[in-house]
């Protein structure tokens, strides 16, 4: 029979709804399952920990009690383990957060199991670290750092699993990790059976951006249709014992799994194909084969694995200044002039309102964006209707906060001192976050998982029982 | 008969395309580094892409934005391949000033690239 994985969220911020046809679909089929939760982002876990230098109570996913409430209480009464990186900085916090609404939806003797082992922020300038080969940026002082961890692979979930946890609870995972470990404790996969940690891994690449393996991010109208967007389904991967992959969604959803979508998500982030480097195992996907079997039922053949990377990729963030935005509409009639002529006005007054180092791009909105350089190469060659709906788009960063609301300020000035029928004036700036990536021995790693103890109930008191 | 208009211009030896009407394209980064992965509709123009696509048609099509390697990974089996672009993402997702600083938007700006299709 196979293993049922099923994601009920592939970032922070995703649908939070999206988890409830995920799990009546697993209690429909009666198989032994997992869903999980992937919320955590580089920069989620940056402001996760700047929440809890303010308040030490938050630090974790803040929507995770309207994520597990719809579901929580199905998946405790079905057996159907949860999985999530919503501890973010503070996995404990997470775990009282459950513990509570357990209690509150009947279910007080829920078994939750915390991760330990990723934040190494403490002794990272004792440790051996190489710098990750894409990174540039040196290692930030003390004074700066923000956060430093380790992307952890699955034996610490598999061991929370072991210890017969109903949710296992982390901060910083690989993030297909979280679906490899249910597959590893339910078939007891072999760590250097890499063909199947492969497949594994994979199954959990598949699914943990949540929809975008089953019709999300997909939709080219014309091109690539997806029907029913609004409601598309979650993935739903299954597993046999052997390692062979189909995936699916539930019934009654929107979206499509398709050759299309799961060959999208299957490269989606991977550089070699041939050597994808995860905590558990390196996966070579040059032989893997997509093939349709039924409507929205994909079976994905040919993974290989490899020996794990010998060391462990570390993401460390730290204090990086102030950057802002702003953004003021011109339309009508020789909009495109007024709005060229207001970004020409900004220019020369920041030459003289703001110090010479402030970074700033001006995009025209209408004209060239997301696609142009920081320097507006695209924005002078594009050709674009006179009239027409544009916005000047400010942004600038300082290591003071002060340069960038003065930068800010100087485009909302725009409405009494700029071109004519300027309008719409958004204005935000906010603290930013560096992250730089390195490389650690796994022997300087130490994750483990403990059962959590539930203080304020105080009605249960469960074995502290940590392993290594 | 959009379709079949297009069906033809595709098999015409002499048309121009845009890769958009040949193959779609997903974008994801890390770091600096952005990758695309570019698939073909029809397993028969695999071989258009494979000719056409080049890591030096890539990396001049992003050369505005500070391109400075592309490697180009061919998956024969999902008539497809893998572009890993570096330097491309002007500070990344932490660091750019761009609207988009994932480069998530990226993979259209490939699928702009002119093809002879054939």
């Amino acid at each position: 029979m196979s293993f049922l994985l099923g994601s009920g969220a592939g970032f922070s911020g995703d649908r939070t709804d999206a988890a409830v046809a995920v799990v009546a679909e697993l209690i429909k089929r009666q198989q032994p399952s997992a869903l999980v939760f992937e919320t955590l982002g580089e920069r989620t876990l940056a402001a996760a920990h700047r929440a809890m230098r303010d308040d030490p109570e938050s630090g974790f996913e803040p929507l995770l009690d309207e994520l597990l409430a719809p579901v929580l209480r199905d998946c405790l009464d079905h057996d159907i383990k949860i999985l999530g990186n919503f501890g973010a900085a503070n996995p404990g916090g997470a775990c009282q957060v459950i513990a509570e609404l357990s209690t509150q939806l009947g279910r007080p003797d829920v078994r939750i199991a915390q991760v330990h082992g990723d934040d190494i922020r403490q002794q990272l300038h004792s440790l051996d670290l190489q710098r990750w080969e894409a990174e540039r940026l040196d290692m930030p002082g003390d004074d700066a750092l923000i956060s430093a961890n380790v992307y952890l692979g699955a034996k610490a979930l598999s061991e929370a699993l072991a210890m017969q946890a109903d949710v296992v609870v982390t901060g910083r995972v690989a993030d297909p990790a979280l679906f490899l470990a249910p597959l590893m404790h339910h078939f007891d996969w072999r760590w250097d059976d890499w063909d199947r940690l492969a497949c594994g891994m994979m199954a959990g690449h598949l699914a943990e951006c949540g929809a975008q393996v089953s019709g999300g991010y997909f939709a080219d109208p014309g091109f690539k249709d997806v029907p029913g967007l609004a409601t598309v389904g979650y993935p739903i991967i299954e597993v046999e014992q052997d390692g062979s992959l189909i995936i699916s969604k539930p019934a009654n959803t929107g979206g499509c799994v398709t050759e299309q979508t799961v060959k999208e998500q299957l490269l989606y982030e991977v550089h070699d194909p041939a050597n994808y480097l995860t905590p558990d195992v390196t996966v070579d996907l040059s032989h893997a084969e997509v093939r349709q079997l039924s409507p929205n039922r994909v079976a994905v053949t040919g993974i290989r694995g490899k020996p794990a990377p010998e060391r462990l990729k570390t993401t460390v963030c730290y204090e990086g200044g102030w950057q802002g935005e702003a953004e003021i509409s011109y339309a009508g009639p020789n909009a495109l002039a007024r709005a060229q002529l207001a970004a020409q006005v900004l220019r020369e007054r920041l030459i003289f309102r703001a110090p010479a180092e402030l970074r700033t791009r001006l995009d025209i909105i209408g004209l060239a964006s997301v696609f142009d350089s920081d320097s507006g190469e695209l924005q002078r060659s594009a050709s674009a209707s006179a009239s027409g709906d544009y916005r000047l788009r400010l942004a600038a960063e300082h290591s003071e906060r002060r340069w960038v609301a003065r930068a800010t300020q100087e485009l909302l000035a725009l409405y009494c001192a700029g071109p004519a029928g300027g309008g719409g004036v958004r204005r935000q700036f906010q603290r930013r976050v560096f992250t730089a990536s390195y490389l650690v021995k796994r022997s300087d790693v130490n994750a483990h998982a403990s059962l959590f103890e539930s203080s304020p109930l105080g009605e249960r008191r469960s074995e502290r029982y940590v392993a290594s | 008969m959009l379709q079949a208009e297009r069906t033809q211009t595709a098999v015409h030896p002499d048309s121009s395309v845009t890769l958009h009407q040949l193959a779609h394209a997903r974008a994801g980064d890390k770091g600096e580094r952005l990758n695309v992965a570019l698939f073909a509709y029809d397993p028969d123009h695999y071989a258009t892409l494979l000719e056409q696509v080049t890591e030096e048609r890539v990396l001049a099509l992003f050369a505005h934005r500070g391109a400075s390697r592309v490697r180009r990974y061919p998956l024969p089996n999902l008539a497809g391949m893998n572009f890993v672009i570096d330097d491309v993402l002007q500070g990344g997702v932490n660091g750019a000033l761009n609207l988009d600083g994932h480069g998530k938007t990226l993979s259209f700006l490939l699928l702009s690239m002119e093809v002879n299709s054939s």
